[in-house]
């Protein structure tokens, strides 16, 4: 098959990537497809298509984020788009201009697709409402991580084959992880059994309203799981104490390779990254052979390139272009 | 000497219990009698010299009474000043609102409260009566100068939004404020529960990842409130109250006789917290937007009287302060100009209240609230008065709003129910064009 050859037979619709919270099963399956194609067609290489060509993307970052911005610069001009890279490293207000402001500051000089990372929950949904341009949240707040949740899953499904009938455990600080609520939205959707464990302090009230299991004992759950995704602890998300103590929080949550070998042989281990080594796992388990943690970090680039395409083609088809 | 007739309206005076066609008469910015019509439906033969209104569909009432209203100024003019805060109040009914003391500076000394009556009478729209701090620049660490504040023309006491977390201070305020019988209105708040907080605590909160303030924080602190009021013998007032358990701790205080009362916003009444998903800093405000089990115990307490007042809880806030991520937009809503027709969403329309008791939580709870005598149309009474006309309907135009500002979440809503004429001293200070 042609590389910029798009076998689109699914059903997408989207103008933006907002949150997995809402998309169908349909359209999930869509986007992992499409991830697919590209990881079969390019084969690990680096050559750039033109799917996007004539395209520019802007990366506006108003939080730090080196790993997903480089994701996203690389898999836009993957597909052949130019990119201008927008960075504010605090909240926009300190500079006397509204958020707004800044982002159609951008939008004037000629964008097409907006990639928002910002600390406040609702603010890529801001832009959407104002912004002309198709826009891709790369993480609000505490909020959503899309393309985190969907390269999260296109793993699990390349690594499985299949979503639906697996049971999978997100460990760790479910209240300030925008990658839980949006791997909760997309694996429920898609028929998996989601169990969320961490300290009671860190799992919001109400999760389970969800469609998630709430455990807060590592060791009970780890025989009936197919995959871990260990999440980060959050550090600077956190105000006040919510676990006594570094050391306590790894003797019950860490994943270690004592802990693993209760786990099912197969087990998959996920980390979002970047991981603090020897809190929410160690070094043996993250080096070791049950990790997926760098092919996430490969599949990333891919599910970015499959999601600006699809967004690209909703957006010509609205313009009534070709497709 | 001036005569006004309002003539052939539905006269509803909770006071006095009248809910009937009648006709009001006022006479040099008294009321002198209120005739109900006799089943033939004649009026009251007029007196040479009148100006008659004729109210036929329309509710004529006492005007509207509201405790705490952020008028804004000295300090915050971008947002609001007297003239147009008072404005917005008359085209709201409201012919008597309690300023609150967050200017800045902070209304906590006797010039201060006298410039809010000054300001006032300039603008010549509605009542105006001064609240002072609590505290010193409402820093909840030592008593505002509450005597000479009483003197400057204070209904009351309040540090606003801040609560008066230290609960020795609030003590001592209490029983300083009952030497002069007044009471003191106070945000029922525990602030370590509440920091940072975006929206009501719960699933809603949970799924879209914003922080949440507990229901708790709330119903901690007016526990805490209700046992200084049984301790020192003072008035506390609650503001603002959100939450299901707050409404029944104040209907058992109120049970064994402990001076507490409490109002309620109209948006607390019609929204609830599912709306956040709009991330619309609109309907951002503090106490935020519960949920519905939330919403249904403060309509049931507004109905059994355990919440005496309603509140627009008035807090203008200039555009570009809400034209901002969500975390750092202030919280807040214009509510004075469309408190009544969200309060006939929220109550009359799905037949929670008649409008004679809503008409009550307007008028006379609040009055009771400032230990004032208006909030009726008892003859020699003053002739502050309000027609309404219930049918009416109309959409939310923020662009004419008299209010300097424009953050209301209602924006191009429509709704029943329109104040058509506010009268002030038996003076026609607004009418609808």
């Amino acid at each position: 098959m042609e590389l910029n050859e798009i076998p689109l037979s699914g059903l997408w619709g989207e103008r933006h990537l907002l949150g997995l919270e809402g998309l169908s099963a349909e359209q999930l399956t869509t986007v992992l497809d499409l991830t697919e194609h590209y990881d079969q067609a390019t084969r690990g290489g680096t050559q750039r298509l033109d799917v996007l060509k004539g395209l520019v993307v802007a990366n506006l970052f108003f939080e730090n984020s080196t790993r997903t911005r480089t994701s996203f610069s690389l898999a836009a001009r993957r597909l052949g788009a130019d990119t201008v890279d927008f960075t504010a490293s605090s909240s926009s207000l300190s500079k006397g201009e509204t958020f707004i402001d800044t982002a159609l500051t951008i939008e004037a000089m000629g964008v097409d697709m907006v990639v928002c990372r910002h600390s406040t929950p609702g603010a890529p949904h801001l832009l959407a409402r104002h912004l002309k341009a198709s826009v891709l949240n790369a993480g609000d707040g505490t909020h959503e991580h899309p393309t985190q949740g969907l390269l999260d899953i296109y793993t699990i499904r390349k690594a499985r084959g299949r979503i639906s009938g697996l049971t999978v455990a997100m460990v760790g600080d479910i209240r300030h992880s925008r990658v839980a609520r949006s791997n909760i939205h997309g694996l429920v959707t898609l028929g998996a059994r989601v169990i969320v464990c961490g300290p009671a302090t860190l799992i919001p009230s109400d999760i389970s309203r969800m469609g998630v299991e709430v455990a807060y004992n590592l060791d009970d759950i780890l025989p009936e799981v197919d995959c871990v995704n260990l999440l980060r602890v959050q550090f600077e998300r956190q105000r006040g104490a919510f676990f006594p103590s570094i050391a306590e929080y790894a003797n019950l949550f860490g994943m270690n390779g004592q802990r693993i070998r209760k786990a099912k042989s197969d087990l998959l281990v996920l980390a979002p990254g970047p991981i603090n080594r020897g809190v929410e796992l160690t070094p043996d388990v993250a080096d070791g052979p049950h990790s997926v943690i760098l092919n996430q970090v490969t599949n990333g680039l891919l599910v970015r390139m499959a999601c600006l395409t699809l967004l690209t083609q909703e957006r010509r088809r609205l313009q009534g272009g070709q497709s | 000497m001036r005569t006004l007739l309002i003539s052939g309206g539905r006269v509803i005076d909770p006071a006095n219990n009248i809910d009937a066609v009648a006709d009001v008469l006022i006479q040099n910015g008294r009321i002198v009698t209120v005739t109900v019509r006799a089943e033939n439906g004649a009026s009251v033969s007029s007196p040479v010299d009148v100006e008659v209104i004729d109210a036929s569909g329309l509710i004529v009432c006492p005007g509207f009474i509201d405790t705490h209203v952020s008028l804004r100024e000295p300090g915050f003019e971008e947002d609001e000043c007297t003239a147009s805060g008072t404005a917005a109040a008359l085209a709201g009914g409201f012919t008597t609102i309690a300023a609150q003391s967050d200017t800045s500076p902070v209304v906590d000394n006797r010039s201060a409260a006298e410039f809010i009556r000054l300001q006032a009478e300039r603008a010549h729209n509605c009542r105006v009566y001064p609240l002072g701090a609590v505290t010193k620049a409402s820093k909840g660490e030592e008593l505002a100068e509450i005597g000479q504040l009483v003197q400057g023309g204070a209904v009351g006491f309040s540090d606003a939004k801040t609560p008066v977390a230290n609960s020795e201070v609030m003590r001592r305020a209490l029983e300083y404020t009952r030497m002069f019988n007044r009471p003191i209105l106070h945000f029922a708040m525990v602030p370590e529960l509440s920091e940072g907080g975006v929206m009501h605590e719960g699933y809603q909160a949970t799924r879209l990842g914003l922080r949440g303030i507990p229901a708790a924080a709330q119903d901690i602190m007016t526990g805490r409130d209700i046992a200084l009021a049984e301790l020192t013998g003072g008035r506390v007032h609650l503001m603002c109250v959100s939450t299901k358990d707050s409404v029944e701790r104040v209907r058992r205080a109120q049970a064994i006789g402990i001076a507490v009362t409490a109002d309620v916003t109209p948006h607390h009444l019609l929204l609830t917290d599912d709306v956040m998903d709009s991330f619309d800093t609109m309907y951002k405000c503090y106490p935020p937007l519960r949920s519905a089990e939330h919403v249904t115990a403060l309509i049931a307490g507004l109905k059994d009287g355990t919440l005496s007042a309603i509140t627009a809880d008035h807090q203008p806030l200039a555009l570009e302060k809400k034209q901002v991520e969500l975390d750092i937009a202030p919280p807040g809503i214009c509510g004075l100009e469309t408190l009544l027709a969200v309060c006939v969403k929220a109550l009359i329309e799905p037949g929670h209240l008649t409008w004679s008791e809503l008409i009550a939580r307007l008028t006379v709870g609040p009055a009771a609230v400032l230990g004032l005598d208006h909030g009726t149309l008892s003859p020699g009474s003053m002739a502050d008065v309000t027609l309404i006309n219930p049918v009416e309907q109309w959409t939310v135009k923020s662009s004419a709003f008299r209010s300097r500002s424009r953050n209301t979440p209602f924006e191009g809503q429509s709704f029943t129910g329109r104040v058509v004429t506010t009268i002030v001293d038996g003076e026609v200070r607004y009418r609808t064009t």
